[in-house]
């Protein structure tokens, strides 16, 4: 009998101790979607819910739009926010918060007419205010910290009246309307200050509902929204899976609509999900220490340009899904790419060793190649690069370091050797090159210096027609394709599983999960 | 009393040590917090920012001390990652480790116990022999590819079990069983195979002894020898036992957490340590040495119920 007590004692240990961590777990619906298209779910014909389930790598590193600096926060809170101006799928620029702008002659004066009717999530009409607040919060001008070095170059900032606010530059920059879309400016509302980040609130198709950490971030429909029959979606719900092959696991289980998928896995999910391809617009590079011998050497990194075998990587690593680059700036930029500059360095072993040779290495020489293992495309990567370059005598070691180190030691420390990176696509074909500037102390972690190159983007700033700042860009690039500060591999493509029945799913040169036309349809 | 005073003075020092070491640990890894956070948009001005907001230019023993300080009236400080409490992110996360180590308790022992007794009764018998052989397979299972074997072949197959995510109890029972059973049968079949071996020991050096074949010969039933003498018996080296397998679960949780995104207290720790948030490490350190050291606590006290001897000691 007394064993039976005790053996009871321990099961009502257990028992009580699952209701009391059942009664604790704080819950207001939120904390779980699923996507209430899985089979067996008893929903009426005809009637689909639109609540969509996206997957997502990470968490986003703040929900402050003035804080966030990371690329994943982006890909979801621009649907939260909106700026003056707003991106197109095509890189360009269009009016958003703004109804329309001048540029005045001296391209020193921009003048914003504020579009009639836009609402904040709580329900406030928007106000030149809320728009003088949100530029001097980043300019530092409110008391606090300066959070951008974008405005650096603004004079000042006035309201001329209740809707045309007028922003002066310092000196002419052509590419100063970049700095006033939602991911560089995002206009928040004055009345939330203090609480951007635990309850962001802004002008977007869909509001903030809640953010559990290492979980979800919820959104929903925005009732408001100014754009008349939009966003089609009632609920957005971001959820954070850092390991790609359960992501597709996910997929295919239904609890998931919208995720990427690895390229070895695309014949998993062909036929049963829809499938998308978006150019990344990024460039994935191998590139090397500049400032320390061999790297400081233009033969050496010519030789590795004609060393490294691009097709070897494009098809083994992305199988084929990527195109091949010859600078730093990809197809998905139009015009502002120069073409043809992917040609310029072919596989060619003899080449390589003779180049490698009139350097003063007719042997070779040994060196490290570091990354990141926070995904396995970079140390696959390297794995290529070691069988290429042993051909021409060059001896590689790999060191795999987790992210963290990898931007202590290689992108802010620059001590290292060789890397492998992707470089983040940006709306603007400045952004993109400015990485390469002898005085662009942040990210050049290249060391890459040329006058040359330093001139030419001084330059561009100040020129007004678009067809000039074209051309003074193609010299950027080729600049890059001739020094060979990097080895210019290839921008891949993201391909995009998602559920059959989801549509309107826009791609642009850079990430964002643009959820304002996405619909579930029958 | 002096018994509990000792082992009171001995939670806190492993407090205190665990603490130093995990803080010190942080100092000497390499890998930046904000760096990691902020990832490399950032410029130096947000870098700086961020640093002074929280507090982390300050001298290393005054953050260290600042942080004890907070432990002594229950506030373990802000996560760097997430911007918010730890305090608020652990009970968040505490409700789905419990109950996955909870249900994971159940089934190790609702299955190890009946299986141990069955095996050690047909000792050497072909039922016992490949009882053995099947556990010991078990033991060798990597937890990590058995619930990558589970999701494939049970989760993908059958839409009674979610593969991912989880459901809070409050919001549907059945929900909450069907995020956790996988995980849990993950972390259980390896220690149920551990658990039967040694009941299956315990109980056969039981029947060895002089009093089983005295009370069999007295004709008590085998039903009542078995469970009212032999098994109470044998409870004594199984508890032993059971302390280290409930660290085990725990330990077992923050892998397992990982392959099924559940968003428990492990997953939590696996991010805090890969970004560096130091303050969250530290406070799931001692969450996790807390609940150790209380498994024991209570498993000692267990001892002196099932064994009056003990507390005469």
């Amino acid at each position: 009998m007394k064993m039976k007590k005790s053996w009871l004692l321990l099961l009502l240990t257990v028992v009580i101790g699952l209701v009391i961590s059942a009664c604790s777990s704080s819950d207001d619906g939120g904390d779980t979607a699923s996507p209430g298209n899985k089979e067996g779910d008893s929903e009426p014909v005809g009637e689909v819910p639109q609540e969509i389930v996206v997957r997502v790598n990470d968490d986003p590193d703040f929900l402050d739009p003035h804080k966030a600096t990371a690329s994943i926060s982006y890909q979801m809170i621009l649907n939260i926010f909106e700026g003056l101006m707003a991106p197109e799928t095509d890189g360009s620029l269009k009016e958003g918060i703004a109804e329309s702008y001048e540029i005045a002659e001296d391209g020193l004066t921009y003048t914003f007419k504020i579009r009639p009717g836009v609402k904040f999530h709580n329900g406030d009409d928007i106000t030149i205010e809320d728009i003088q607040y949100s530029f001097d919060r980043l300019m530092g001008k409110s008391g606090g910290e300066k959070m951008s070095n974008n405005f650096d170059n603004v004079a000042s900032t006035a309201a001329l009246d209740a809707n045309t606010f007028v922003i002066t530059l310092k000196e002419p920059n052509s590419n100063f309307l970049y700095s006033l879309t939602a991911r560089q400016s995002a206009i928040i509302p004055k009345s939330n200050d203090g609480k951007h980040n635990e309850s962001p609130i802004g002008t977007g198709p869909f509001a903030y509902v809640k953010y559990s950490p290492g979980t979800n971030l919820v959104l929903k429909k925005n009732e408001n929204y100014w754009k008349e029959g939009l966003p089609y979606l009632d609920k957005v719900t971001f959820t954070f899976q850092s390991d790609d092959q359960a992501a597709i696991m996910s997929l295919m289980a239904n609890e998931v609509d919208l995720t990427s998928v690895p390229w070895q896995r695309i014949s998993e999910v062909e036929g049963s999900h829809n499938l998308s391809h978006q150019n990344n617009n990024s460039s994935l590079i191998v590139t090397f220490n500049e400032s320390k011998a061999p790297f400081d050497n233009v033969k050496v990194r010519q030789a590795i340009n004609y060393a490294i075998s691009k097709p070897d990587i494009i098809d083994s690593i992305f199988e084929g899904y990527a195109v091949p680059l010859g600078s730093n700036m990809s197809p998905a930029m139009g015009d502002y790419q120069k073409t043809g500059l992917e040609k310029m360095y072919t596989h060619d072993v003899e080449k390589a060793k003779a180049l490698l040779a009139e350097a003063g290495y007719p042997d070779g020489f040994k060196t490290k190649i570091t990354v990141s293992s926070h995904n396995d495309m970079y140390s696959n990567i390297a794995q290529i690069v070691v069988a290429n370059l042993k051909e021409i005598g060059v001896d590689v070691e790999i060191e795999v370091v987790e992210w963290g180190i990898w931007l202590d030691r290689v992108y802010f420390g620059r001590d290292y050797q060789m890397t492998t990176i992707d470089l983040t696509g940006r709306a603007s074909a400045y952004e993109i090159l400015n990485d390469y500037i002898s005085t662009n102390d942040g990210e050049n972690f290249f060391l890459f210096k040329d006058a040359e190159y330093d001139q030419i983007m001084t330059d561009v700033l100040k020129e007004t027609d678009q067809a000039n700042q074209i051309a003074y860009y193609h010299r950027a690039q080729e600049i890059l394709a001739e020094q060979s500060p990097a080895v210019y591999i290839a921008d891949y493509q993201i391909i995009w599983g998602s559920d059959k029945q989801v549509s309107g799913l826009k791609s642009y040169p850079f990430w964002f999960h643009d959820m304002s036309e996405v619909k579930f349809s029958n | 009393m002096m018994y509990l005073i000792r082992r009171f003075i001995l939670l806190i020092t492993t407090i205190i040590l665990v603490s130093i070491i995990t803080f010190g640990v942080f100092q000497i890894l390499p890998g930046d917090p904000i760096r990691t956070m902020l990832g490399t948009e950032a410029d130096a001005t947000q870098i700086e920012n961020l640093r002074s907001e929280l507090g982390l230019d300050r001298p290393l023993y005054e953050q260290y001390s600042d942080w004890m300080k907070g432990l002594l009236t229950g506030e373990l400080g802000n996560s760097i990652r997430f911007s918010m409490p730890v305090k608020d992110l652990l009970f968040d996360r505490l409700p789905v480790t419990i109950s996955l180590a909870g249900l994971t308790l159940c089934i190790v022992l609702i299955v190890s116990i009946p299986l141990g007794m069955f095996a050690a009764r047909r000792q050497n018998k072909l039922s016992d022999v490949s009882l053995s052989t099947v556990t010991q397979i078990g033991m060798a299972v990597p937890s990590f590819w058995l619930g990558m074997m589970l999701i494939l072949y049970v989760g993908m197959r059958f839409d009674v079990f979610k593969i991912s995510g989880y459901i809070p109890w409050t919001e549907s029972v059945s929900g909450a069983l069907s995020t956790l059973v996988l995980p849990a049968l993950t972390i259980a079949i390896p220690q149920i195979a551990v658990n039967f071996r040694y009941v299956r020991t315990a109980v056969l050096e039981q029947l060895q002894l002089d009093y089983v074949r005295t009370i069999r010969s007295k004709g008590m039933s085998e039903q009542n020898v078995m469970y009212k003498h032999v098994l109470k018996n044998s409870m004594i080296p199984i508890l032993t036992v059971f302390g280290l397998i409930m660290a085990e679960v725990v330990a077992g949780t923050i892998i397992v957490e990982q392959v099924f995104s559940l968003p428990g207290v492990g997953q939590l720790l696996i991010t805090a340590i890969s970004n560096r948030d130091f303050p969250l490490v530290q406070g799931i350190v001692m969450y996790i040495t807390v609940a150790v050291v209380m498994i024991n606590f209570i498993v000692d006290i267990l001892y002196s119920v099932l064994d009056p001897r003990i507390r005469l000691r």
